[in-house]
């Protein structure tokens, strides 16, 4: 980083105080994610009849549930499981995304029509839709919900990574690489792909929120995670049931987890897109 | 020009085949090229070794991939999408019966996200940094942050339970009422039809809660795109002619940059159609709805494959057909989308 991006950097932050409070939040969620074990403050798969379905108190501060667990340890717990999901998801797409754009992008042809033919097939379909037919027929396990959140997020990241190399390979410098001897697969990966991060960042940052909220309405409606393993979007489903007769707090507190988790992320993405480029703030 | 415009049409008609050769395709996959035994899968989880071997061979599940996939074909053609273990019935009844109820569902969703998004998003613009502007926009990034399975259980505790307001979240009606005669399956519009206006209240009674669910989801990119794209219009040359040239300000707003920034408007209801379908098994789980969505996932749960096939198929099928309309509303519009096609 140069010093006018740290100026930058730091003029960012100060005009834009959510995309700090966001960054905290991230920072306190990352936290949770590596030592949550060590942080709850009870087991989170004990479980203790005699508390069963107390509200709120200064011994549970979220509650307890059914069995009598602590809901405040099985939330901080399941940080893990939900933004690991997210984040080799995210990853897996990422990766495969920008091979796959970088090669429709530069190479135009033949591999951009097949490219391009297969990326509309998956657009084809609603992609919640998409991702839960995936699980019915991989299997019901938490390896295949990160399979199914990886390939319906293909597109995205495909999509923008072949538009931005099309309109950078005629550029003069990957000219000049071409004419000082590069290899064409050393021209995509070292001159032509760094140029593209930037703009990649602000998606991965956008679509880890929409990746997160993925995978937790895949285990809502019962696929990849298994109770009594902690989750966010399992433990709203199990709260459900409580929540016409009152006992609202089995359900709430994990899904408002779930739902900070992805406004931080959703946030943080629109904070960099003003760091990258001021112009496409909307 | 009516000439252009009518081929323009035909070529996108054409267009869509592709993706729905694409559609069927993948849905075959689905089912036969990954790992598992789909003949275990279909026969279902109580299936005994011969029933098992009966099912592969009456699936054709013995023969070649390409074989099998000509076979899939004759059956989408007859109609025939296997038959639910759970319900007994064919999928194609079960789908048939409930689609309507996941239609009006979504249907008004989008209808009460529009009525929202649109105003929100032209209050937005016109005020640039102004509390409106500040707030629609934190209210776009807050809307596609919430999980809707939560939006929904979080609107029955306050507006059922607490409040009182809304009637339990127990499908579209409540059983003292019974279904108006069908003509369209919405029971919106067949209790109005019948002139029964007890009825129709009751019914939208019944829809108000997880349609409003689907709506907030749904409100968030179209009210996002709204202010961007009006804010984009107001600074433009022709408006500044326009408002130089001393027309009223709201013919100005209305008749000149409204118009030109509905088109990247209908541009986003494809994503938000993709939003809405996906969001929709989760609220119709939520809101004990009886439409495909809940159908799907019950019969996830009792690891029925057929049901889940005809509803990926039809889920998918339905989407290719919106953004075919959304397309043609596009050209119908947008006289320059004929022109430059």
């Amino acid at each position: 980083m140069t010093s006018s991006t740290l100026q930058h950097t730091r003029y960012v932050i100060s005009e834009n105080l959510v995309t700090f409070g966001a960054f905290a939040l991230f920072l306190v969620l990352v936290l949770f994610a590596i030592f949550g074990d060590a942080i709850a403050p009870y087991d989170p798969l004990a479980s203790n009849a005699t508390v069963a379905l107390q509200p709120p108190s200064s011994a549970h501060w979220f509650g307890t549930d059914e069995l009598g667990r602590d809901i405040l340890s099985r939330v901080i717990v399941a940080t893990r499981l939900d933004l690991g999901i997210a984040v080799v998801a995210v990853f897996l797409s990422f990766l495969v995304g920008s091979i796959l754009g970088t090669c429709a992008g530069y190479f135009g042809g033949w591999s951009d029509r097949i490219i391009s033919r297969c990326i509309d097939t998956l657009m084809a379909f609603p992609l919640f839709v998409l991702a839960m037919g995936l699980v019915a027929a991989l299997g019901n396990t938490v390896t295949n919900i990160i399979y199914a959140t990886a390939i319906i997020n293909l597109p995205l990241y495909t999509r923008v990574v072949r538009s931005e190399i099309l309109v950078r390979r005629e550029a003069g410098f990957v000219e000049a690489a071409r004419l000082t001897g590069n290899s064409e697969w050393r021209i995509m990966a070292r001159h032509l792909f760094p140029n593209v991060l930037p703009v990649m960042m602000v998606h991965i940052s956008l679509n880890m929120g929409w990746a997160i909220l993925n995978a937790a309405g895949l285990s809502f409606i019962g696929l990849g995670v298994q109770p009594p393993t902690p989750e966010w979007g399992i433990m709203v489903a199990e709260g459900a049931t409580y929540i016409v007769s009152g006992e609202w707090w089995l359900a709430l507190f994990p899904g408002a987890i779930l739902m900070l988790a992805v406004f931080c992320f959703n946030l943080l993405g629109d904070g960099l897109r003003d760091l990258i480029d001021p112009r496409m703030r909307t | 020009m009516a000439h252009s415009t009518g081929k323009v049409i035909g070529q996108r008609i054409f267009g869509a085949i592709p993706s729905v050769i694409g559609v069927v395709m993948v849905t075959f996959l689905l089912t036969r090229a990954l790992p598992g035994d789909p003949a275990a899968f279909f026969a279902g989880p109580a299936a005994t070794a011969e029933a098992i071997e009966e099912v592969r061979a009456t699936l054709g599940l013995d023969k070649t991939l390409p074989e099998q996939f000509f076979l899939y074909l004759g059956d989408l053609v007859r109609g025939d999408l296997g038959t639910s273990l759970t319900t007994g019935q064919t999928v194609v009844y079960d789908l048939a019966t409930r689609l309507p109820a996941s239609l009006e569902l979504t249907l008004a969703g989008l209808v009460l996200a529009i009525a929202l998004a649109l105003p929100l998003g032209i209050l937005a613009a016109t005020r640039p940094n102004s509390w409106i502007d500040h707030s629609v926009r934190l209210l776009a990034t807050a809307g596609v942050s919430l999980p809707t399975f939560f939006t929904g259980l979080f609107l029955i505790y306050i507006l059922y339970y607490q409040l009182g307001w809304a009637p339990a979240p127990l499908g579209r009606l409540d059983i003292l009422y019974s279904a108006p005669p069908q003509v369209t399956g919405l029971y919106l519009i067949d209790s109005l039809l019948a002139g029964d206006l007890e009825l129709f209240w009751a019914a939208a009674s019944q829809l108000f809660l997880p349609a409003v669910t689907l709506g907030l989801f749904a409100l968030a990119p179209l009210a996002r795109v709204t202010r961007a794209s009006m804010l984009g219009m107001l600074s433009s040359d022709f408006i500044r002619t326009a408002r130089a040239s001393g027309l009223p300000p709201r013919q100005v707003l209305f008749g000149y940059a409204f118009r030109n920034a509905m088109l990247p408007v209908i541009t986003t209801l494809g994503v938000v159609f993709s939003f809405l379908l996906g969001a929709n098994i989760l609220v119709e789980k939520v809101f004990a709805w009886p439409g495909i969505g809940s159908y799907a996932v019950e019969a996830l749960v009792a690891s029925d494959y057929a049901p889940i096939q005809g509803f990926i198929l039809t889920m998918a099928l339905l989407y290719v057909v919106l953004n075919l309309l959304i397309d043609l509303l596009y050209v119908v519009i947008d006289p320059r989308a004929g022109v430059e096609a």
